[in-house]
Formats: structure tokens, sequence, C-alpha cells
């Protein structure tokens, strides 16, 4: 467990418009350090040591069902949680001391937490005020702010004539302007009806990258963790499951919780049959032998699960593994066609294929294959 | 068919009901309008029937030095009551909301009590405290009672709004660099506007009308609009104290709706005024 989280993350190339300045600091201390963080509330351990560096400028995300912690995180960076022992760092300062209002953080809540006796001008004009900025430069600053969130001359609103999307990106601008040295986002889309949602979740991530801020998100929401971030922490029960890219937790996920979480995969119970160069053979719970590529060492005789997205498998394909069981419901949903296939031994996997042949219907019988390149061994 | 004899019993209930609530208002405000109707009565007699309109009494009233005097002395005792209550009880209520700290639940409990204990046995207590650490009764020591009066009803009016105000205000502000008091003072404070304001008209009408702890607390010589009330019905019903009784059910009553109406009117301007400069 501990060598996965405190993996070092891979040296991927960050984003074209944030790398150069990242990279120039390459030496400078991350934007965000945690280092060994656990924080209690009184015997109730919300988050175990916990640590993780956040490069400048990236977009991590805090990804985790409720109670996870991934909350507790977040204000702990801004220092609305006292930690209970280890070190957080921004900017290679530790802030365990630092009172919140010195932390220089943007923070944006998911109810928005516009003042409401204020006016959208006085709203973003805040941090500017108390961060010592000249008064000859403000308005100039707040109205570029708002021209990035698109809500230019809306100065002399109040936040109570506005709409749930526009006070978000108001509280967006009011967290930037001042130029954080971290954007916290806490769930900030999840007040916002869907098709909001989705608009946000772009603008958010064009703006981070506009203005090379370094972000810490944190949601419920795999979609919104896989289409925003650079790297995803996926938590579970105050612990980090796995820290990885997008591709890494969805395709290579390290724990069966993980590939649960993002994207509902099938996971099949199987015994470790033998191992070759190419990878592992193993038979399932349901009698069946399939082939999975893998790195892992496992010995025969060994209990695995191999997990299969049900985008990955194809309806009497070619593909080597195959399993065959009875449609128990078939979705039509016009380009795809969802499966619930049940394997017997009260092993049920879900199927998310093309269509290409008419539908098979329910109580018939079913071959669907997987390539062994497309699963993982856990 | 079944549902007509229900029908007849619950129009019956209705009718009762009706009744009853009226003949509780015909108690509650017969006297108030009684007291209001014969301040205006022309007779030398405080009582039915009445001979015509005047304005004598409140005239008479006002040559009355007792009554004027009584009336300044009321308002201060009042205002001050208000000034110190409202201060006192916010703070109060911010402590009780905002932070943690032992003995809270003792605090909150203890703030509460004069509102649940009987204004005599209050009276008559600090009496006792005063005089057994040998001290005259002042008007200060009037002025202190009544702020313990009116403090329970400030500090639920603030605790009631302060946990409306949503603690996420606060921490935005301070996330943007604003300390602790910038932060109370720019965003704390000005969402408890309408709590300050009601809890200070409260205040001040309790101060305002408050009889029997005064007549323990007030000193030799001081009377307040109530107990000159008392004082002048020993000798005799006049109608100068019906009006003097109008007097203040207009204070008390007045007050805090002139206060709800400023407010409605203040929040009003302030809507049109943002909306016409968002044109």
């Amino acid at each position: 467990m501990p060598d996965r989280v405190t993996e070092p993350s891979d040296p991927r190339p960050l984003a074209a418009g944030v790398s150069a300045g990242a990279s120039a600091g390459a030496s400078a201390a991350p934007a965000v350090e945690f280092n060994d963080v656990q924080i209690a509330y009184g015997k109730f351990i919300a988050v175990h040591n916990f640590s993780l560096s956040i490069e400048k400028g990236s977009f991590v995300t805090l990804l985790g069902p409720s109670g996870c912690g991934k909350t507790t995180l977040l204000r702990a960076v801004a220092g609305l949680v006292g930690i209970s022992s280890g070190q957080i760092a921004i900017g290679g300062r530790r802030i365990d001391d630092v009172p919140i209002y010195k932390r220089n953080i943007g923070l944006v809540f998911q109810n928005y937490a516009l003042f409401p006796h204020k006016t959208v001008f006085d709203n973003v004009a805040f941090g500017l005020k108390y961060h010592n900025v000249p008064k000859a430069d403000i308005a100039p600053r707040v109205a570029r702010a708002l021209e990035m969130v698109r809500l230019a001359g809306s100065e002399r609103k109040l936040p109570s004539q506005l709409s749930g999307g526009q006070q978000q990106r108001i509280a967006l601008a009011r967290a930037i302007v001042f130029e954080p040295e971290v954007l916290l986002l806490d769930e900030p889309l999840s007040a916002l009806d869907a098709n909001m949602r989705e608009e946000m979740r772009v603008e958010i991530k064009k703006i981070q990258k506009q203005t090379g801020i370094t972000a810490i998100f944190v949601t419920h929401d795999q979609e919104e963790a896989l289409s925003m971030s650079d790297r995803i922490v996926v938590m579970s029960a105050g612990k980090a499951e796995q820290i990885g890219s997008p591709t890494d937790v969805y395709d290579r996920p390290a724990t069966t919780f993980v590939a649960d979480f993002l994207g509902k995969a099938n996971l099949l119970a199987a015994t470790v049959k033998d191992r070759d160069a190419g990878g592992v053979s193993v038979t399932l719970s349901t009698g069946q032998t399939v082939r999975v590529a893998t790195d892992r060492q496992v010995a025969a005789g060994d209990k695995v699960s191999v997990v299969v997205r049900p985008q990955k498998l194809a309806v009497g394909s070619e593909l080597p593994n195959r399993l065959s069981g009875r449609v128990l419901s078939t979705s039509y949903l016009g380009s795809r066609i969802i499966y619930e296939i049940d394997l017997g031994q009260g092993s049920i996997i879900r199927a998310n294929v093309a269509v290409v042949t008419e539908p098979v219907r329910e109580g018939e019988t079913i071959e669907v294959g997987f390539d062994p390149a497309d699963c993982v061994l856990l | 068919m079944s549902a007509a004899p229900a029908d007849r019993e619950g129009r019956w209930a209705w009718r009762l009901t009706r009744f009853m609530t009226v003949c509780v208002y015909i108690f509650m405000f017969a006297p108030i309008l009684a007291t209001i109707v014969l301040s205006f009565n022309a007779s030398r007699f405080g009582g039915f029937p009445m001979t015509g309109f005047s304005l004598h009494w409140y005239g008479v009233l006002w040559q009355n030095a007792a009554v004027v005097t009584a009336f300044k002395a009321s308002l201060w005792i009042a205002l001050v009551t208000a000034v110190v209550t409202t201060i006192v009880g916010v703070l109060t209520a911010l402590a009780l909301v905002r932070f943690d700290f032992r003995g809270k639940e003792a605090l909150g409990t203890l703030v509460i009590l004069p509102a649940l204990v009987p204004e005599t046995i209050l009276g008559v207590g600090l009496l006792i405290l005063i005089k057994s650490i040998d001290q005259p009764r002042t008007l200060t020591i009037l002025i202190l009672g009544h702020i313990l009066l009116a403090l329970p009803y400030v500090v639920l009016i603030a605790q009631a709004r302060m946990i409306s105000v949503r603690r996420v205000y606060e921490e935005a502000a301070m996330s943007m660099g604003a300390s602790r008091f910038a932060t109370f003072r720019e965003v704390t404070l000005p969402l408890l506007v309408p709590a300050v304001a009601a809890g200070a008209l409260l205040a001040f009408t309790i101060s305002f009308d408050n009889t029997s702890a005064s007549l323990f607390w007030r000193p030799a010589g001081v009377e307040t609009m109530p107990t000159q009330i008392l004082a002048m019905l020993k000798t005799s019903i006049s109608p100068e104290v019906n009006a003097l009784g109008t007097v203040m059910i207009v204070m008390t009553v007045g007050i805090p709706l002139l206060g709800g109406a400023i407010a409605s009117a203040l929040t009003h301007l302030n809507r049109r005024k943002s909306r016409e400069d968002a044109r």
C-alpha cells in the first residue's frame, strides 16, 4: 500500500501552455507538498498518512466518494482544518502555523459563497483590497478578471441577480484575481445543472491553463476528474488508492476500488494457471481460461482479479479471450448496446459494444471477447 | 352521502374556532382600544360614555412636569439599554455560534435564564444583592437590570440569524486575505444588520415598558413611564392616564413597526439602485 502512495509521479510532459514556466522552475519547490499528513477529528481519522507533491501549474484532482477525506485535505491546504501530524508546504514554505488569511490561496466553494450584500465589483475587488493592491489598479484588474470569465460589465449587479452558473464564474474570478499561489476548488460544479456543469468544466480548465495557476480540484464525479486533470488522486476511506494521470487510473487501476469507482469495470475472480514471457493465463471462477498481458509477478495458484472495462468487450469477435453466457438484459442505445451477461456461478458482467449485428435478445446466449492487453490483473 | 355529516361537523368546528379566536382577540385588544378611544374623550371622567372628541388630556399631560420627567427618564434608560444590550448580545451570540470554548453550553443557558425566571423574583434578587453589598439603588443599577432583562432576547435573535449566515462567507473572506476582524466588519456584521436592528428595537421596547422589575430597582425619586402611570392610578383614574397609556402604546408598538418599515424601504432602495446601475 504505502509504495503505491509515495510512487514518484511519472515525468509526463505537462500541457503545452504551462510547460515552459514549469520546466524553467524544475529545480524550484513544488507548488504544494503534502508530507505524511494525518488529519483526525477526535478518534476518527479522516486522512491517513497522505503524501503528494504537486507540480507548479498542474491541475490535480482529489477524487473519491463522499467521506473519503478529499474535502478535508483541501480545507487543510486552505487552513480551515488543522492537521494532526505531518506537513503541508505551499511553494516550499511550511504553512502549518500560517493562518488562512496569510496563505495566499484562492478558494471556490460548492455554493458560490459570494457576499450577498456586495456587488460583483466589490466581491471581486475584495481580495485585491486585502493584498494591498494600489487603488488605481483595482478597477482594471477586476475588469480583466470578469472578462476572463466572460461576465464583463456585470460589476454593479448583486449576486442575487445572477444565475447559478454566473455566480460560480464570479466566484472563480474572485478567487484568481489576486493571483494566489494555489487555486482550491471544492466541488465547484456540484450545485449547477447538467448542461451548465459541462460548460463550466471546460471554462475552469481553460482559465487554469491561461493563467498557469496550480489548481487542486475536489470532486466525486469521475467524468470531471478524467476530463480536467493532469493528475488524479483516487481516495477511499482517508487513503490515496492511486495517484496518476487520467489514463493511468482509468486503464491501469491499481486497486479493485479504483477499477470499480472509475467507470464501473467488470471484476472477474480468477486463479493464476501459469505465466510466460507474454503474460499470465488465469482460470476464472466460471471455469473459462483467459490470458492477461501483465508484468506483475504472480505464481501459479495465486488468487487474482481480472478487470475488464465494459467498452473493451466485443461480441463474437476474433479476440483471443472469449466469455460466453446468457443475456440478462439488453439496452439498445442507438450506436451502442449494453448487455448484462450472466457467466454462471453468480458472475455477471456488463458489455458496452458497438452495434454491428442485430441485438442479442434477453435469454439468448452470447459470446463476447477481449484482448489480453485490454485488461488488468489485480 | 357519508361525507355529509362529517361536513356538517367540520363546519361547526370551524364556526366554534372562529368564535373562540374572535373572543380571544377581543379580550386582548379591547382594553387597548378602550384606552386609546377614551384618551380622546372630552369628559372629566376617565370612562364611558364619550362626551366628545378632544385632545385636551394630551395637553394636560404635556403640562405635567412629573410625566415629562418620567418620559425623558424612560427614553434615556431604554436608549442606553438598547445600545449596550445590542453590542453585548451580538458579541455573545457570535461567541456562542462561531467559537468553541469550555463552558459554552453553561454560558448559553445562563444568558437565556433571565427570560425564564419570573420578573418579580429577578427584581427581588437584584435588590437583595445590592443591599447585601451595601450599594444604593442608582440609575446605573436600574439600567443594568434592564440590560439583564433584554439580553436574552437580543442573544436569541442574533444567534438565530448568525446560524443562517453561512460560515462559507467568512471562510471566503479570510481566504482572500481578510483578517478575522476585517471579516467580521466586512462580512459578518453587515449580514447581521437585520438581527442587530431587531434586537435593538426589542431591547428598547422591553426596557421602555418594563414595570414590575423597575418598581424594585428604581432609585428614590426616579419614575419611569410605567411606574409614573402606577403612581397616578393610585390617586385617581383620570383621563390623563388614558392619554399617557396611548403614548406608551404608540411608542412600544410604533417603534418596532417604524424600524421594520425603514429596513424594508432601505432594502428596496438598494435593490432598485443596483438594478438601475446595472442597466
